[in-house]
């Protein structure tokens, strides 16, 4: 037998020898590419039917803890938006109250529709209290926002703390500044009842033109700017209070 | 020797680029892999039997994979490819245990 292995073995190199070597090499190959694809996933390609049933068992469970999971997640996320939706508004709407309050305090400028009041005075007769009344008339007709000019001085906002002096050396001393005649009071409100207010007999027109010389003059306009502005001032006791007493 | 060295080469070629099987071809090659061992198996034991034919091998081995195929081919159109991949390996099986019997009688004289 040996000689027959022995001649089995020897090297013979002809056309057929290399086609059954192509052969075999094309078979080794398989085998080994087979032996692989059926290890990768062998485990469950020869597991039990019951061991599978466990597997897909578990798999459900898991997805539908998966699932109620992305339900609660779900809505958590639209919690959270409403909730930044709901800061949202609440923001714009304290933004909003603030630009109101500072045109209020006069910390803002505002525009809008007004009157122009202009009181010329030459000979310097028009007082404190009549600027003073002509405010407060304009304050009950409803004025939002004034500020009173002259020829000397820069403008001042008037706001509620404003005080009306007259000025030992002539002209007005309006809260911190110097003005002097003529008087420029811009106002923004409602110009239909503004003018009205000014011009009632017995009120702020009659009672300058009273005065030797001066004069005051309504002008209404459709856009007036009220520039000028209060410094803000922080208070130095008062703080807010923890909670607002009702009425 | 030849033919020995090659099925080696094949081997590690096969572990070293393993490459993924298509899908397509995925059933067959088992059975592809079994009836070429079938035909390997017959043609050692021919040889040993001092009838050993080139032709013959190779005909042998491209017919038995092809044939293999089909026949597992045949079955997965009638549905009833499982089996009858089954039965072929059960019968490529018988066939290469007679022929490692033969061989082993040459070899071992017993």
């Amino acid at each position: 037998m040996n000689t027959r292995l022995r001649r089995l073995m020897r090297p013979r190199a002809s056309r057929a020898q290399l086609l059954i070597a192509l052969l075999c090499a094309l078979l080794g190959f398989a085998l080994a590419v087979q032996v692989r694809t059926a290890g990768s996933d062998g485990a469950r390609r020869n597991a039990r039917p019951e061991d599978l049933a466990r597997i897909l068992d578990d798999l459900g469970a898991r997805s539908d803890r998966l699932r109620s999971e992305v339900d609660q997640l779900r809505v958590t996320r639209d919690r959270l938006a409403n909730g930044t939706d709901r800061s949202r508004a609440a923001l714009m709407e304290t933004q909003h109250r603030a630009e109101e309050l500072g045109i209020l305090a006069g910390t803002l400028p505002a525009s809008g529709p007004g009157v122009l009041l202009t009181i010329s005075d030459p000979q310097g007769k028009v007082r404190a209290n009549v600027v003073l009344d002509a405010v407060e008339e304009l304050r009950d007709a409803g004025a939002e926002a004034m500020q009173l000019a002259g020829s000397r001085g820069a403008a001042v906002r008037i706001v509620a703390a404003t005080a009306f002096q007259d000025d030992p050396a002539g002209g007005l001393r309006i809260g911190s500044g110097r003005i002097a005649p003529p008087y420029r009071l811009t106002v923004i409100g409602e110009p239909a009842t503004l003018a009205p207010a000014l011009r009632i007999p017995g009120g702020v027109v009659d009672t300058v033109a009273a005065l030797p010389g001066a004069r005051a003059d309504i002008v209404s306009a459709a856009r007036v700017t009220v520039a000028a502005l209060q410094p803000v001032a922080t208070p130095r006791y008062a703080r807010p209070a923890a909670t607002p007493t009702p009425g | 020797m030849i033919p020995g060295v090659a099925l080696v080469l094949g081997v590690v070629l096969g572990l070293i680029l393993h490459p993924t099987v298509p899908t397509g071809l995925e059933p067959y090659l088992p059975i592809a892999v079994v009836a070429a061992l079938d035909a390997l198996f017959g043609g050692v034991r021919s040889a040993l039997d001092r009838s050993f034919n080139d032709k013959v091998f190779v005909v042998s081995f491209v017919a038995n994979v092809l044939v293999a195929a089909l026949i597992v081919f045949l079955g997965d159109q009638l549905g009833v490819g499982g089996q009858l991949s089954t039965a072929v390996v059960v019968v490529l099986g018988i066939r290469i245990f007679a022929n490692a019997a033969a061989i082993r009688r040459h070899v071992f004289g017993a």
